[in-house]
């Protein structure tokens, strides 16, 4: 039987996804002898060109991480869809957007003016930005543009299946690249990841008491390690997110953060409503019900210290999310 | 005039291409090393809640996630006005080295390693960790990863995740290891020792062997004189956590030593059109643009800067092999390609480092693993060596604890200038020798790639 063919790709990323597929160690040796890798730009030297010589369909998996920052992440996107079979959206940056779609709180300009002009170390006295130009020898150099707002893989392109995870956890990739392996595939457009949340899989203990504030992690004396953190009064994205990690996070006794994005059961979190779903968990845990004080206060008080309920709720999940990006000044 | 194109350059993290032009007599007119990419951690930092800050940045890079964390931890101990405990600082320093052992190794056998294990000119579907399998056979491969695994491990332990832990609280640390779990970690360590050995003895027998790397390395094209910088001791050696910034210049000289947090005195970056990455630049001396002259204040970082900015290593296997690098390239060596016999000495020094840290039971079972934040003071800076070299956070924090203002040096950045020079030398020698078929740019990228660069991480 001949190998099939598949390709790694990262668009707007870091490169943990890469390592992640890096620390499947032996499992690669497995993969390796079903599949031959076409591409993969962190590891092999096979260029863009090369690519672009491939028949249509000729890749039978790409797995592409990174989200669509700019022009060029755009364009080698499609091209990859194109030459491949199976397109998966591979870590939380093309599922949701991920952490850079943070940018999406601020436009095009801002970002450029506080890089290149406003960081403090910058000495740009010429004012100028990355752009297309011409050198001294009159050589024209094209400069990829940053696009309006971030976007998710299946924004710009079809995706056949997600992988979610800020990197995938080690076991849910081996179980997705497994049922590829044995052609044993899940139905087209699944979320290739048990589907309950972090807290079905946390091992810390649940006393289901009410919270009377929320705190900042530096402002509790002592963290529990053997108790729920969300009950210690922290924000834990646990209620609001996928499991498959293992509960990663909680067991180095910090909060989840919710890399995995929302389980997809729910109705809610059709529009991936990550943050819905975890104000609807605070609201259940926070203790403020007293009839005769204004109710108002008091949930003002107790949520006070949630500063940044945008950043903390959508953090990896922003372009995807009912807010999506800023709209105006 | 001719454009030659390498894109997307490969085997190292982030993206980049390299712009060749050509004269009409063939001659290299110009070569740049463009980084297309900017996702502008910068900006959308500000306004998050200041305790987040070492797990979003430790999304600068995946394959350096523990020096953003832990750089940006240092950074809010200073916000927050907590010193952390000796014993947080010997959990983080733990991570820190199960770290550089991993990413180091990570470049020697997955990156640039390829090309000197299997030569410059093997054929491209070959010169990667494949054709290292192939030709090393499976049992040497199981030693590649069950080390890299080890590092990966050790972060694994400390941070719940091997790859964007979670660990870092201002004044200290999350979470510690049992007495079983430090035994584990002894027993890895003492691997890594031997395993340090043996990739040392690897490197000998392949580049001292190789025409093309034995000549490349002491050759004017594969040379740059320019600044050297790094994190020092007391004693002038090189700290990979803490310790102050020195600066020395191409002879050895030392020209600057500075606390981290006065950084802003003695660099700046410069700005250029064609890539959205900076170029710092030592300010004593200022930016005259890409061009490789004592009068211009370019710089290099991470193994080779370490070396040539720090004399002598601090545990006696180290000493002994940095000895032995010193007669073979003398201090301060300029020459690009010494980077990997430095960067798997520093394999040895940290696996060391490692196993002495890891026996001190004492330090690693008793104490507090945080002290109580105090007032928050508006400002840190944060500063520890990652692998590629020194990184430094700046952070200006409200009385809310949101964060207001965010600058990140980053240590491929710091490199900006030397590997764009680098890549231009390069390309002239190749070039204008005659030699551009396809294949044997990867040449060029040979002098890239010695820097084990991290363009993700450069421009974040």
């Amino acid at each position: 039987m001949s190998k099939g063919k598949i390709a790694f790709y990262w668009a707007g990323s870091c490169g943990g996804c890469e390592v992640s597929v890096v620390d499947l160690d032996e499992t690669l040796f497995d993969v390796l002898e079903h599949f031959d890798i076409v591409f993969w730009p962190c590891a092999m030297d096979i260029k863009y060109s090369n690519v672009e010589d491939m028949g249509d369909g000729e890749i039978d998996v790409c797995f592409f991480n990174g989200c669509i920052r700019n022009e060029e992440n755009q364009e080698i996107a499609e091209l990859l869809r194109k030459k491949s079979k199976i397109m998966i959206a591979f870590g939380s940056c093309s599922h949701l957007g991920g952490i850079p779609g943070l940018g999406n709180l601020s436009t095009r300009e801002e970002i450029l003016e506080q890089v290149y002009k406003k960081s403090k170390s910058v000495s740009n006295e010429k004012g100028i930005y990355p752009s297309s130009s011409v050198d001294e020898h009159g050589n024209e150099i094209e400069v990829p543009a940053l696009r309006k707002y971030v976007s998710a893989l299946d924004d710009v392109v079809d995706v056949d299946y997600y992988i979610p995870g800020c990197p995938p956890p080690t076991d849910v990739i081996k179980t997705a690249v497994l049922a590829l392996i044995s052609g044993n595939v899940p139905p087209r457009t699944e979320v290739l990841a048990p589907n309950r949340t972090v807290c079905h899989e946390c091992k810390k203990e649940k006393r289901d008491i009410a919270v009377k504030e929320i705190k900042r992690i530096y402002q509790l004396d002592d963290i529990d390690p053997k108790r729920c953190l969300l009950e210690q009064g922290l924000v834990c994205m646990g209620p609001a997110t996928r499991e498959g990690c293992g509960a990663a996070c909680p067991t180095a006794n910090m909060p989840c953060t919710g890399c995995m994005g929302p389980p997809s059961a729910d109705p809610l979190s059709e529009n991936c409503e990550q943050g819905a779903r975890m104000i609807s968990a605070i609201a259940s845990i926070t203790d403020v019900v007293d009839e005769k004080n204004s109710e108002e206060d008091e949930i003002k008080a107790a949520l006070d210290e949630i500063r940044d309920p945008v950043g903390i709720m959508y953090m990896y999940s922003m372009p995807k999310s009912i807010l999506k990006r800023r709209r105006k000044e | 005039m001719t454009l030659i194109e390498i894109n997307p350059i490969t085997r190292l993290e982030g993206h980049g291409n390299i712009k060749i032009f050509k004269d009409g007599n063939g001659k290299v007119e110009a070569a740049y090393l463009q980084i297309p990419e900017l996702r502008a951690f910068e900006r959308f930092c500000m306004d998050r809640q200041c305790e987040l800050m070492p797990q979003l940045t430790s999304r600068i890079c995946g394959v350096c996630p523990v020096p953003h964390h832990l750089a940006s931890i240092k950074a809010l101990d200073r916000v927050f006005d907590a010193p952390p405990t000796a014993r947080a600082v010997a959990m983080r320093k733990l991570m820190h080295f199960g770290y550089m052992i991993e990413d180091h190794l990570l470049h020697f056998y997955f990156l640039g390693g390829p090309d000197l294990l299997l030569g410059p000119d093997c054929p491209p579907e070959k010169r990667n960790i494949v054709g290292i399998i192939e030709q090393y056979g499976k049992d040497v491969a199981t030693e590649i990863m069950k080390h890299r695994r080890f590092g990966q491990d050790i972060i694994r332990m400390l941070g719940g995740k091997a790859i964007h832990p979670a660990f870092g609280i201002p004044g200290g640390v999350s979470n510690s290891l049992t007495e079983d779990q430090l035994d584990g970690v002894e027993e890895m360590a003492r691997s890594c020792v031997e395993f340090a050995q043996f990739s040392l003895s690897l490197y000998k027998e392949k580049i001292m062997g190789d025409e093309f790397f034995s000549r490349a390395v002491v050759s004017d094209e594969y040379s740059l004189d320019c600044y050297n910088m790094g994190l020092v001791n007391k004693k002038n050696g090189p700290d990979y956590y803490d310790g102050d910034i020195r600066i020395t210049d191409a002879d050895g000289k030392e020209v600057v030593r500075f606390h981290p947090s006065e950084y802003l005195d003695h660099i700046g970056e410069a700005v250029e059109r064609f890539s959205y990455m900076k170029f710092p630049f030592y300010k004593g001396i200022g930016w005259k643009g890409l061009v490789e002259s004592k009068d211009n204040g370019i710089y290099r970082v991470g193994p080779l800067g370490r070396y040539n900015a720090s004399n002598g290593y601090s545990t006696p296997l180290a000493q002994k092999e940095g000895k032995e690098l010193e007669r073979a390239f003398g201090r301060p060596c300029n020459m690009t390609l010494a980077y990997h016999w430095v960067r798997l000495t520093e394999v040895l020094n940290v696996s060391e480092e490692l196993l002495d840290l890891v026996r001190n039971r004492k330090l690693m079972l008793d104490g507090g693993l945080r002290t109580p934040v105090g007032k928050i003071t508006g400002h840190g800076v944060g500063c520890i060596e990652a692998a590629r070299g020194t990184l430094i956070h700046d952070y200006e924090v409200d009385g809310n604890g949101l964060m207001k203002d965010v600058n990140l040096i980053v240590p491929t950045t710091h490199n900006a200038a030397a590997i764009s020079l680098s890549i231009a030398k390069a390309a002239q020698r190749e070039i204008d020798n005659g030699i551009e078929e396809t294949d044997r740019m990867n040449r060029v990228e040979v002098a890239l790639r010695a820097y084990d660069p991290c363009f993700g991480c450069a421009t974040h």
